[in-house]
């Protein structure tokens, strides 16, 4: 049987379900003799393969960046994954929804800046009005909430979607969790 | 004097039960060992049907019943669990969490929270419905509890703690449908009002919209246990 093709990206997240990812510890081994790891923050490849099998996507969407990466991600994704509360219900990011991304910028890069108070306009992509969770941009096909979901949550969701078996989510995970 | 008990006969799931006249459908469930969700009942307070988790089906009849302000009567057949109902509650719990800011990685209730926990004991993974981002103020005014107001669902458990059990009736609500807030004396800050600070209303809330500010992290699980208690012993005098 040929490898599938895993793809983990990370948007407007803390990158602790990465971390939490790689509580996988010694399983990363058993994992890896069913996937290969074809773009990731953890490895070298700067473009988004064209057909991937399962792309795990942390974080919210929160910025032009965040929406263009995610459109490209399901054009070329057969199972996306919304992995951990930022993906799945925007979590910490969408705090700043009731008050919108102005009054954070100034607070952080203007108030409490000692020194060149400026807000980043160059090379940084811009803001979204509200963060959002991915849903609400495509089609997403498993959820795992949980902030972090636990390494027993991806391993068990995981060996799940590789080999066919039926997934409960709720068995394993909730929001907050 | 006459010691005859009105005893009625119905069908909840298929199982038959006996109860007596007056019980409610939820009541007469959880005696029998049958699970209804429930959000805004509580035992030891008077009920309410706002949250409408505990709907039921009843034969001969398409509307749905909240179990929990629903009286029984002979000859009853109750469903409890079809896919109509499961939808209806899953849709209820997405609207919850709509319609403030409940961020669970954050709260005081993370792991101690009835919105939480009901949302993964019916299967919900994610909320299809966009999230409504209210901007919504935390009153801590008060010396020892905090209403933050992003995560209350409005159950008014709170409300009737105070008035029924405390005999203060410093909590009430204010405004209407998804205006709708709970005050403490007639919008006065928490710390200003009537409050007697007994802490019954922080003990009963369901998640962390109200808290004790001696907690810290997610370790504020809530004891409302003891209302049934305090019900029993006050009959008892």
């Amino acid at each position: 049987m040929s490898k599938l093709s895993l793809a983990t990206v990370w948007l407007d997240g803390c990158s602790g379900c990465h971390m939490s990812f790689l509580d996988l510890d010694e399983r990363l081994l058993a994992l890896a003799e069913h996937v290969d790891v074809v773009y990731s923050p953890l490895v070298d490849a700067k473009v988004f393969p064209d057909d991937v099998d399962i792309a795990l996507v942390e974080g919210a969407v929160a910025s032009v960046d965040d929406e263009k990466k995610i459109r490209e991600i399901r054009a070329h994704t057969k199972t996306l994954i919304a992995m951990g509360d930022c993906a799945v219900t925007g979590n910490v990011p969408s705090m700043r929804n009731p008050i919108g991304p102005d009054p954070i910028l100034e607070r952080a890069y203007l108030q409490n800046a000692s020194t060149q108070q400026q807000i980043p306009c160059v090379v940084v992509p811009k803001l979204l009005k509200i963060v959002r969770p991915i849903h609400e941009f495509v089609k997403v096909d498993v959820y795992l909430p949980g902030c972090p979901p636990s390494a027993n949550t991806f391993h068990s969701a995981l060996m799940a979607l590789i080999t066919g078996q039926p997934l409960d989510v709720s068995a394993l995970t909730r929001f907050g969790a | 004097m006459s010691s005859t008990v009105d005893i009625k006969t119905l069908v909840i799931d298929g199982k038959e039960v006996s109860a007596r006249a007056g019980q409610t459908i939820l009541e007469v469930a959880r005696e029998n060992g049958i699970e209804i969700p429930t959000l805004c009942h509580l035992d030891g307070l008077s009920d309410v049907g706002a949250c409408r988790l505990c709907v039921v089906e009843v034969k001969g009849n398409h509307k749905l019943f909240p179990a929990c302000v629903t009286s029984i009567f002979e000859g009853m057949e109750v469903t409890t669990q079809t896919d109509r109902l499961k939808k209806h509650r899953r849709t209820i719990l997405e609207l919850l969490f709509t319609e403030r800011n409940h961020i669970c990685s954050v709260c005081v209730s993370n792991g101690h929270c009835e919105l939480q926990t009901l949302g993964q004991s019916q299967g919900l993974t994610h909320v299809r419905l966009p999230y409504r981002n209210p901007n919504l103020p935390v009153d801590a005014s008060n010396e020892r509890f905090t209403v933050d107001h992003n995560r209350c669902i409005l159950c008014t458990r709170c409300v009737r703690v105070c008035a029924e059990v405390e005999g203060a009736h410093v909590w009430d609500v204010m405004g209407r449908g998804i205006n709708s807030m709970v005050i403490t004396d007639l919008n006065e800050p928490w710390g200003e009002s009537s409050c007697t600070r007994c802490g019954k209303c922080v003990q009963v809330c369901p998640t962390g919209a109200l808290f004790d500010k001696g907690k810290v992290g997610n370790s504020h699980p809530k004891h409302p246990d003891f209302l049934p208690y305090l019900n029993m012993m006050r009959e008892a005098k």
